[in-house]
């Protein structure tokens, strides 16, 4: 069947299987960031947004995806660059296979709530799982962020 | 995993209705149930352009279309103040954000999950849910009916429900609940939802006296926690779901007397 999507503000036309799932069109359209964890809508490593929205890509149908816009990371660098670098000065990332899916999901909570509090924050990312840093590491560099952004709630791990 | 030969959009509810007919088709909702099945059918049908994604203000309810996603609802201020919050309490526990934009109100509630939050929810505030076939059905009842081959457009909340409670308790974040509660009280009396017994969420009528006390809601819990019937599975024992639901039910009612 035929699908038309809009890909990283790039139209697309494909032809393809009825089951395949959106994770697999996509790395199979070169976006890598897009990682192949749990595969049970339960880890968050395959967050893309689609209208803006963040979902799991293991659980949409590449079809259920035609006549809509989706993005990966690939094609939002500049907005997630503002941020990741307060990541990686905490040492939120060690092994680093959850940053893609932590970093679109924190990309979509700035969207929605530009200066959330620890525990918006935490409540936005509850979907993301990290097994190397415990969080703490995550949270502290989205606070880094947003207080030298210039937001007012002080981290109480600084 | 679930596999199938073709994926089609109905442009009407007649015709989502006559591929629903045939045994070898399968209606999606969010697909992330279906998806962790092993299960091969003919045809999928997604009702995502039948226009099933709104929420609709009747004055008296609310009309919920299949396709809202429960972050939706998790998110809908006047569903919120309709339920003093209860509707972000039930949902916001269930996996994450990205979880939530995919789940619709129509798979959590045709599928009537032992687990389902939205389901004890729904219960306690006597919701009714539209079937395209079968028309308006309480979902008092329809939660004990066997799954018939209809299509779920609509589930319909009042406004005006009373005071509203909801409490789960999970062993660890994001899993499922060990168990459910959801306590409205309104004019009609109050009613107790207990869910994820494991088995699906069953209603409770409470016979309560005028003023919600301490003691008044310690005893309601404990007569709701000896009415319903319980079961173990990995998560918990049927004892240990016994002791929170006298628990919840006893905070539930607490909760709406603060809201007085």
């Amino acid at each position: 069947m035929e699908i038309r999507l809009t890909l990283n503000g790039r139209q697309l036309r494909a032809e393809i299987e009825p089951a395949l799932l959106l994770i697999d069109f996509l790395r199979a359209q070169g976006c890598l960031s897009v990682k192949r964890g749990c595969e049970t809508a339960n880890c968050g490593l395959c967050t893309v947004l689609m209208d803006g929205v963040p979902v799991l890509s293991c659980s949409v149908l590449a079809a259920r995806a035609s006549g809509h816009s989706v993005q990966t990371l690939e094609g939002l660098q500049e907005e997630a660059e503002e941020f990741v670098g307060f990541i990686a000065d905490q040492g939120a990332e060690q092994c680093g296979f959850c940053n893609p899916g932590y970093v679109m999901n924190t990309i979509a909570l700035l969207r929605e709530n530009p200066n959330p509090t620890d525990d918006e924050i935490r409540a936005y990312l509850a979907g993301n799982l990290c097994r190397c840093s415990g969080y703490e590491g995550q949270l502290r560099g989205i606070r880094a962020f947003l207080n030298a952004r210039g937001t007012k709630e002080v981290n109480p791990h600084a | 995993m679930l596999t199938f030969r073709q994926y089609l959009r109905p442009q009407t509810l007649d015709e989502a209705y006559a591929l629903c007919q045939k045994r070898a088709n399968l209606v999606l909702g969010g697909m992330l149930w279906l998806k962790m099945q092993n299960r091969t059918v003919d045809t999928v049908i997604d009702l995502c352009d039948l226009g099933l994604d709104q929420v609709e203000d009747l004055g008296e309810e609310w009309r919920i279309g299949a396709m809202v996603s429960l972050r939706t609802l998790e998110t809908h201020p006047g569903l919120a103040a309709s339920t003093h919050g209860a509707m972000a309490d039930c949902l916001c526990h269930i996996v994450g954000v990205q979880f939530r934009n995919l789940a619709t109100v129509g798979g959590s509630i045709y599928g009537r999950f032992g687990f389902s939050d939205p389901l004890t929810l729904f219960l306690a505030l006597e919701a009714v849910v539209e079937l395209h076939h079968a028309g308006d059905v309480p979902l008092a009842d329809f939660v004990n009916q066997p799954y018939e081959r209809d299509i779920l457009t609509h589930v319909r909340l009042p406004k005006h429900p009373g005071r509203v409670a909801y409490l789960a308790q999970r062993n660890t974040a994001t899993d499922f609940p060990v168990l459910t509660c959801a306590v409205a009280v309104g004019e009609s009396g109050a009613r107790c939802a207990i869910g994820a017994r494991p088995m699906k969420a069953c209603l409770v009528k409470l016979d309560l006296p005028e003023s919600i006390t301490p003691e008044t809601a310690a005893a309601a819990g404990d007569r709701v926690a000896e009415q319903v019937t319980f079961g173990s599975n990995l998560r918990a024992g049927a004892d240990y779901r016994r002791a929170i639901c006298r628990v919840l039910v006893r905070r539930a009612l607490l909760g709406c007397k603060e809201e007085e």
